[in-house]
Order: C-alpha cells, then sequence, then structure tokens
C-alpha cells in the first residue's frame, strides 16, 4: 500500500499548479464566466505544455500518462478555478479516448494529434432532447444507403459542439433489434459536414467558458470510414468510455471544493468579528475540518477509482463511489465556503459563489449522482 | 557556449506568515512552500536560451539538502542537461563566502564559457555569492545583468543602475553575471519537460568529493554569522498630502516608487 503520489505525479502537479496560477486570473475568471465564451487562448497555451493530453498515447503527440496523472492535472485546474478549468480539460473530450480504444489506425493518426496539441477542439454527442440517463434507444438514427450512412436527428446539452472541429454522435443502426441498445453504432465527422449544425445554449449555472450546444443532424451523409469501431456496439464503447471519464468528473469535483475550501480558509483567518479572526469560533472552524475531511475522502476514492483503471482493473463500482462522493462534497464544500464568507460569498467578486455554481454540474454530466447509484447497488447486489 | 547556472531552493515568502524559529536565527520553515529563488529561475531560462541560440550545455549546480532537489528537477524539466547538488551537514551555516567556496571547488573541474547567477537571493538577500565565485575563479563579472549579447569571446550586458539607469558593459568570456528579474519571461515546466528530467540524474557530491576542508565550509568557514533575526514591530505612520490632484498623484507615485512596490 503506498498513498504518496510519487516524485514525478508531484512534479506534475507542481508544474500544473504553477501554470494555472499564472494563467488563470480571478479578473479573466470573471470574464469569462460572465461572457460565456470558451478560453481558447488558455486552452492552447495549456495544450502546448501538454496538460490537456496527458492520457493520450505519446504515438499521437499525447504525454503517455495515466488516468492518475490527468486527474491530478484537472484537480489542479479546477482548484484554480472551476469554469476556466473545467473548458480547458474539456477542450478534446472524449474522442481520442473512443478512437485509441476503437478506431483505426488512419483515424486515430488524422484526428488525435491535433487535439492532443490543442490545434482542433473536439465534442461527444451522446444526450438527446429525450435521452439523458437512459440512452439504451437513440432517436437519432443512422440510415444505410449505398456506400453512405444518412444521419438525422438532434442532440442536447453536447459540450464544445458549438466549437468544435471534429464530433463522435452515437446513433441508432438498427431500429428492430431487441434490445435497442444492441443496434447503437459511433460515427466520427467534422464540423464543416453538411446537415450538421450547432446551436450554442446560453445562461448555464455554471462553467459558463465550458460552451454547451444543441446539435441537429439533417441528411447527414457520411461513409463507411466514419464508423468508429464495430457496427452496432456503440452503446457498450459509450459504457465503457463514461467509466474512465467519470473518473476525471470526480477529479473535477474535487478540485472545485480544494479551492473554495482554501479560499474560505484564508478568509476565516483574517475576517474579524466581536475582535478576532472568525477561525477562532467553533462554529467556523468546525466547518471547515469537516470540508478538509470531506474533499481528502473524495480525492482518495478519486484517485483509487483511478488508480484501478491504469492497472487495467477497471471496476465501476470504484468509479460510480468516486463520482457520487466527490459531486456531492463539491456541492456541500462550495456552499459551506460561501456561508463563512457571509454576505461577501454572494458576490462574484469573492469567487466562492462562482465555485458553488460550477460545482453543480458534477453532479449532473456524464451520469448523474443518481445513475452512479444505481449502478453502485447493481454491482453491490452482485457482489454480495 | 556552455553555461553554468547557480540556483537557491528557497521558501516563498512574499505572501506567507514569516516567523523566527526556536534558535532565533532562522526562519521557521513548516508551513512554508519552497521553490526556485526568484533572480535564478531568470537566470536559467537565460541559460537555456543561450544553449538554444547557441548550442552547448547548461548545468545547475545548487548547494543544499535533498529538498533541494525540486529545485533542480525544475532546471532538468525546463531544459537543464545535468544537475549537481553539493549537500553536507557540514554545510550548514554557511555564508555567501562558504558557499562561494564551495560551488568555486565544484566548478573549477568543469569546462564552462559563462556562469551564470541570480542577482539576489530572495531569502537572505546577500547578493554576493556571485561575485564571490568570480574572485574565486579568477573571472571576470558583471551584476545587475538585465541584457546579454554575444560576439565571439566577449559579451555585452546591460547593468541596470539606480533609478532607472543602464549601463554597457563589454567583458570577456569566461564571465561570471549576476541576472536581475526581467531579463525575459521564464517559460512554464511542461509534462514532455517533466518526463525528460526524471531520466536524468542528479548528481551528489558532499564535503569528501570536493578539495575543501570542515573549516573551509560552515560556520567555521564563514565570515558572517547570524547573530539574531528577527521581525521588526510595525509601525504605522500616517502623512497627509497636498496640493493640486497632479501633485498628489506625483507625490504618491513617487513614495509607491521609492518604497520598491512599482
Amino acid at each position: 500500500m503506498h498513498f504518496e503520489l510519487d516524485e514525478e505525479q508531484k512534479e506534475i502537479k507542481r508544474a500544473v499548479k504553477e501554470f494555472c496560477e499564472k494563467e488563470f486570473t480571478p479578473e479573466l475568471a470573471l470574464e469569462f464566466d460572465e461572457k460565456e465564451e470558451f478560453p481558447t487562448e488558455l486552452y492552447k497555451k495549456a495544450a502546448k505544455l501538454g496538460f490537456t493530453s496527458m492520457r493520450i498515447h505519446e504515438d499521437y503527440d499525447g504525454q503517455g500518462y495515466g488516468l492518475l496523472e490527468d486527474c491530478i492535472v484537472v484537480e489542479e485546474m479546477c482548484r484554480v478555478d472551476p469554469g476556466l478549468g473545467a473548458a480547458v480539460s474539456l477542450g478534446n473530450l472524449m474522442v481520442p479516448d473512443i478512437l485509441l480504444k476503437h478506431g483505426t489506425e488512419e483515424q486515430k493518426k488524422k484526428y488525435i494529434p491535433p487535439l492532443a496539441k490543442g490545434d482542433a477542439i473536439s465534442a461527444a454527442a451522446f444526450s438527446e432532447p429525450e435521452h439523458g440517463s437512459d440512452i439504451t434507444r437513440m432517436d437519432t438514427t443512422a440510415a444505410k444507403s449505398g456506400n453512405e450512412w444518412i444521419i438525422n436527428g438532434s442532440k442536447e446539452f453536447i459540450t464544445n459542439a458549438p466549437l468544435a472541429d471534429v464530433f463522435i454522435v452515437l446513433c441508432q443502426t438498427d431500429p428492430n433489434v431487441t434490445p435497442s441498445h444492441r443496434g447503437q453504432s459511433i460515427f466520427i465527422m467534422e464540423k464543416v459536414t453538411p446537415g450538421l449544425e450547432a446551436t450554442k445554449l446560453k445562461g448555464k449555472m455554471g462553467i459558463r467558458p465550458c460552451i454547451t450546444g444543441s446539435l441537429s443532424l439533417s441528411d447527414v451523409k457520411v461513409n463507411e470510414n466514419n464508423v468508429v469501431g464495430e457496427l452496432n456496439k456503440g452503446f457498450y464503447y459509450t459504457l465503457a468510455l463514461f467509466d474512465e471519464t467519470r473518473i476525471t468528473v470526480a477529479a473535477q469535483a474535487v478540485g472545485m471544493a480544494q479551492g473554495a475550501f482554501e479560499r474560505a480558509f484564508q478568509y476565516a483567518k483574517t475576517r474579524k468579528q466581536f475582535g478576532s479572526p472568525i477561525i477562532k469560533f467553533q462554529g467556523i472552524s468546525f466547518k471547515l475540518a469537516d470540508m478538509a475531511v470531506k474533499i481528502e475522502a473524495a480525492r482518495m476514492l478519486t484517485h483509487k477509482a483511478a488508480w484501478l483503471f491504469d492497472q487495467g482493473r477497471l471496476d465501476p463500482m470504484a468509479t460510480s463511489m468516486a463520482k457520487v462522493f466527490a459531486g456531492r462534497v463539491a456541492m456541500e464544500v462550495t456552499d459551506e465556503a460561501i456561508q463563512i464568507y457571509g454576505g461577501y460569498g454572494y458576490l462574484a467578486d469573492y469567487h466562492v459563489e462562482r465555485f458553488h455554481r460550477c460545482a453543480k454540474i458534477t453532479e449532473i454530466y456524464e451520469g448523474t449522482s443518481e445513475m452512479q447509484k444505481l449502478t453502485i447497488i447493481n454491482q453491490l447486489l452482485k457482489r454480495m | 557556449m556552455d553555461v553554468i547556472v547557480c540556483v537557491k531552493h528557497v521558501p516563498e515568502t512574499a505572501e506567507a506568515e514569516i516567523k523566527i524559529d526556536s534558535t532565533g536565527k532562522a526562519v521557521e520553515k513548516i508551513g512554508l512552500v519552497f521553490d526556485i529563488n526568484e533572480s535564478d529561475d531568470y537566470a536559467l531560462e537565460e541559460a537555456i536560451r543561450i544553449k538554444e541560440k547557441l548550442g552547448g550545455t547548461v548545468t545547475a549546480l545548487t548547494v543544499g539538502s535533498g529538498d533541494a532537489d525540486s529545485t533542480l528537477r525544475k532546471c532538468l524539466a525546463r531544459g537543464a542537461d545535468q544537475a549537481i547538488r553539493l549537500t553536507d551537514v557540514k554545510f550548514n551555516g554557511s555564508d555567501s563566502y562558504a558557499t562561494a567556496k564551495i560551488l568555486h571547488s565544484a566548478i573549477k573541474g568543469l569546462s564552462f564559457d559563462l556562469i551564470l547567477t541570480g542577482a539576489l537571493a530572495s531569502d537572505d538577500g546577500y547578493t554576493m555569492v556571485g561575485p564571490i565565485l568570480a574572485e574565486l575563479l579568477g573571472i571576470p563579472h558583471a551584476t545587475m545583468v538585465k541584457n546579454i549579447e554575444f560576439s565571439d569571446d566577449v559579451v555585452k550586458v546591460n547593468r541596470e543602475l539606480e533609478g532607472g539607469v543602464e549601463e554597457i558593459v563589454e567583458v570577456k568570456l569566461p564571465v561570471a553575471l549576476s541576472v536581475q528579474t526581467g531579463i525575459n519571461e521564464p517559460r512554464y515546466v511542461s509534462i514532455l519537460g517533466i518526463k525528460k528530467a526524471m531520466r536524468k540524474e542528479i548528481k551528489v557530491l558532499g564535503l569528501v568529493d570536493i578539495d575543501l576542508s570542515e573549516n573551509d565550509v560552515g560556520e567555521a568557514g564563514s565570515w558572517i554569522v547570524i547573530e539574531k533575526m528577527f521581525v521588526p514591530p510595525v509601525e504605522k505612520q500616517t502623512e497627509f498630502i497636498k496640493g493640486t490632484p497632479e501633485e498628489v498623484a506625483a507625490k504618491i507615485a513617487e513614495i509607491i516608487k521609492s518604497r520598491g512596490l512599482m
């Protein structure tokens, strides 16, 4: 048993900390939160230093590390700023992961390096207006016509959709098979594909520098080379993908909690009421102690899930435990941070309210907390 | 161009609460975060840029305990080719003179064209290691350097003087230069850099590996011995500035500038 990051992992943490603390300035954080724009320049800078391609193999211009190292980076980014951190770390989301596992060599060589280097942005379209937690049937269909596939449908809440250069889209390729999830396939397509259109969704509660959109696919024509992996395996690929990526969502949550905690801790040491710093009052100090305990526990679960994954022993229960717990911790800790700040905490300029707004997404995307609990109980029923 | 950079692992004290430890002669280190000394960071960056432009090697050198490896690893991750840490319990308590002697004994066997140090250590602020080292090596030196240009076997360096005045001096190689902050913009450590750094070895040398004796190092080999360290009491002063808005603004700017805040 070894409960410490190794020297290399510590160096990674230090490097990303230094970068984010200098680049994710409070002014930029407020500005991008307000204008709801993707921080392209920061994304490119972070990518150039390798921070956005931790899990991508070196053969495709990535860094060749594991999920644990990626979690270290994601946590640190979201600790410094939850909005910029989420946006930058999700710039090339999921397309490299799915291609590395299931793509052809041609697809990997074509699409992964630009994403690894920050020259391109990707989006992964699974959710639909009528299908969020339940993706066992997709209303987006792909029908074969000669050598082509013709895709029609719409996708909802797609991260990066309005900016992405490349998309993966989960479609129903066999509408008649029972159960329906055995008839789903993943397609890869570029922004320029006719019939593919994205609309930006505005007014999100949090992670506002991370751009979300709706996607409409109207007679989008792609060919056989655009199918990722085997036909009708899309549902299974998607589940496996989320088992991997939702660990990084737990890392986002841990980072957001840590960032809000550190701010509240510093504030409590300097803010004086009744003639003494408020950290001297147990009503405040016990809150901070509880926050520290929760964050540490969430981080341990996250690191364990990532470590298991890196060992080739992916455990969906460990993943779900990490995500559901870290998400809740992020909500509770950021809430308490606002409480410690009192009235100031309610103001944007004091930052903790943004952490709270951003934290909520970690209980929703890549599988809601309720879906994580379902996974946990199903696993327990199998094992006990 | 073979460059040696001397770096120091120092606590970041800009925003930390400083306490004096129980000896009364040193800062309490618990809770402080350590990193490369600020002006050494610029010296390192300058060395890497020189290597990228003119070829050659960069060797990072420090006197310090095992903790200082993280500063050396940072040097390696940013592009230094090798790193040497001089370490020995006998080195404890060394002043600038003793530290320069330790560095000198390690450097004199190395081949180099240029030695870069930071202008000032942010912890003890003596500004002396660079110049003393140059004296011991018998080579010229220039301090407060904010630009370096090479032509054949000489360097032209800009020195930053008081009140915003600069001078350009020409110095023969090999030379030791103490680099001022702001000479360049230090790069970030990249993930690739870390990966490369982890494969490089940090060479560790002790007193037995260099030709100095116990009497040359530590307090015994120092000319300056710290007697007491303390945090001066905070004084509150109030000054009312009168005049037109322009005059008041000019006066405020002058005060801020004179206190080194701008």
